[in-house]
């Protein structure tokens, strides 16, 4: 089930440069928050501390709370392990396991963690996986294939796959068209309305036309200079946003006007 | 209008025929074996030396008439690089031929199936079946001992003690290792376990004071090969809410396999040809010992030596059979290696 995400005061920091700094932000479930801004804004450190992959560079700390409908994933209790098991990822450049098939990598999330499952039940939860992402119909055939030996775009829809075959409620996106062409971009995106129905899903996009497309609520993020810290300027629904921003900043950076 | 003719406004500038090379290095021979006629450089070694120098100078000045400057240097650049590649085969070459040649003339199904047992120096016969055995067992037992704890060590200092002073110090140790001399090793196990211990000199003290000298190679292969697999993939794993352990076992490790797997068996190698250690440890033998935990035990590098040693005319061609049988199991060892790592290595193939 998707489940709602709330942001207080979350700062996140690489040793003692602050990337972010203390963001306040609701994610709603079953609906597709857009992160946009220019680069180095921290959408996508803020992105990584949502699942805490940000913890996994060494040297890195975040400060503020994370609640995943009301339970803060930051407590010293939680497993990050736990949270990445119902926060899944998909990251920029489509990452499958070079070691392994098509369907390997989809069951990966299961096979990995030795979580057993008979044949069938797994066949069947690869197959499903695979049909969610809108893959199924171009890899049946040959699902013992390597899964670099897709192309790009089905490369990542494969991540896609293998991100939702562990079932998770949130679904991360760090710009997963940036390396795509726009037939294998329309895909994902199509893929990611159908996938709001299921998961709360959030994209970090540096493409505005995209937010606009696919989010319905998008939240701006800035920074004030090279060294600074970014941060959260607004977050609206989505058709607010693009035609009557809160703020000039916003205003500016959606209309190609900045600095 | 001809385009070879001139250089200057043109995209054509003149070049040497095809012929050049070869003819440059005929007259430069010829003029080499003429100098060494009328001059005290002499002999084939000499002559070569001087026919080499003479070529260079001949084709870089040619071009340089010819073609100008630049073709002249990258003609100079190119012939260097060619001439040092032909000096590092020449080694590799006269070994192997060498080891062929002389160590062919007796080995044979008889010489790898008998042991020394009962040969004296001066009689023919006798083989290296014994030595084999001990070097399997010695070699096997060395790798079983050194690529776990050198594989984890490589794990620990690349996956979790990441810029930390354990690890800093584990790497500079390890670094020491690398440059411990064999005789060292082979010092340290008899005299820790066979003098200070009072254990027999067996094969498998022989194995300790070889994975001493496998460990810091293993070590730092694996650590090379872990640290070029790509953080994305480690990162996937952990998105997918896998722990750390299972990432390292099951995408980081088969990722880096073939790598690995190649450090290992150079570090094999490296043992397999180790004496000085084995002297001290396992001692000579003639006879068969299949137990590497009681008694001398024979292998392939202390057969030769202690052919060699005898210098008799068929121990000598003995000891030249025994480095081809050394030979022959290392590049055996390495083939089945890379076959292990390819049948295994997942989908990627």
């Amino acid at each position: 089930m998707a489940k709602r995400i709330d942001i207080t005061n979350v700062s996140s920091y690489y040793g003692k440069f602050e990337a972010v700094s203390d963001v306040s932000l609701r994610i709603e479930p079953n609906a597709v928050t857009a992160f946009i801004g220019p680069s180095g804004c921290g959408k996508s450190t803020l992105l990584r501390t949502l699942n805490r992959m940000h913890e996994v560079v060494p040297g890195t700390s975040v400060t503020g709370e994370i609640l995943l409908d009301g339970e803060n994933i930051y407590d010293d209790t939680v497993d990050p392990v736990n949270v990445r098991r119902t926060i899944g990822m998909v990251f920029q450049r489509p990452n499958p396991f070079p070691t392994m098939s098509i369907y390997e990598n989809v069951a990966a999330g299961i096979r990995l963690d030795a979580r057993r499952m008979p044949k069938s039940e797994l066949d069947g939860l690869v197959e499903r996986s695979l049909q969610a992402a809108n893959l199924w119909n171009e890899v049946k055939d040959r699902l013992k294939k390597p899964g670099a030996s897709l192309s790009g775009g089905q490369q990542q829809r494969l991540c896609i796959a293998r991100a939702i075959a562990v079932e998770p409620a949130v679904l991360l996106m760090d710009e997963p068209c940036s390396s795509l062409d726009p037939i294998s971009t329309l895909a994902i995106e199509d893929l990611i309305d159908e996938l709001k129905n299921n998961y709360t899903i959030v994209i970090v996009t540096h493409n505005m036309q995209q937010a606009a497309r696919v989010s319905d609520t998008t939240a701006f993020f800035n920074l004030a200079g090279i060294g600074q810290p970014g941060r959260l300027i607004e977050s609206a629904p989505t058709a607010l946003i693009f035609s009557t921003p809160g703020q000039k900043a916003t205003e500016d950076y959606i209309s190609g006007r900045f600095g | 209008m001809t385009t070879l003719t001139l250089a200057t406004g043109h995209l054509q500038g003149r070049r040497l025929p095809r012929a050049a090379a070869p003819a440059t290095a005929l007259v430069a021979a010829a003029l080499a074996v003429l100098l060494g006629q009328i001059s005290p450089v002499s002999g084939v070694a000499g002559t070569t030396c001087v026919a080499v120098v003479l070529f260079f100078a001949g084709y870089t000045a040619l071009s340089f008439a010819v073609e100008g400057s630049r073709h002249a240097i990258d003609r100079l650049a190119s012939t260097l690089i060619y001439a040092s590649f032909l000096a590092a085969l020449v080694p590799l070459v006269w070994i192997l031929s060498t080891v062929l040649v002389r160590g062919g003339r007796v080995l044979s199904a008889g010489f790898l199936g008998h042991s020394m047992r009962g040969i004296g120096a001066d009689a023919t016969g006798g083989g290296v079946y014994h030595a084999l055995v001990g070097t399997i067992e010695q070699v096997l037992l060395a790798t079983v001992i050194a690529v776990p704890i050198g594989v984890l060590t490589a794990i620990y200092l690349v996956e979790y003690g990441r810029h930390s002073k354990l690890s800093k110090a584990i790497g500079f140790f390890v670094d020491v290792m690398t440059g411990v001399p064999s005789i060292i090793a082979g010092l340290f196990v008899y005299s820790a376990f066979i003098v200070s211990l009072g254990f027999q000199r067996t094969g498998l003290a022989g194995a300790l004071a070889l994975s001493i000298l496998m460990i810091p190679v293993v070590v730092r292969s694996t650590e090379e090969m872990l640290k070029i697999v790509p953080s994305e993939l480690r990162e996937a794993a952990y998105a997918l809410g896998v722990p750390k352990w299972r990432t390292i076992l099951r995408v980081v490790i088969p990722t880096a396999i073939g790598g690995i797997t190649t450090g290992v068996m150079l570090a094999i190698a490296r043992i397999s040809g180790e004496t000085a250690p084995l002297l001290l440890t396992t001692f000579l033998s003639q006879s068969i010992n299949f137990n590497p935990t009681s008694g001398p035990q024979a292998s392939i590098p202390t057969f030769v030596w202690d052919q060699i040693g005898s210098a008799t005319h068929p121990a000598l061609d003995r000891a030249w059979a025994g480095a081809l049988v050394l030979i022959l199991f290392v590049a055996v060892l390495y083939t089945t290696a890379r076959l292990i790592a390819w049948v295994t290595g997942g989908a990627r193939r």
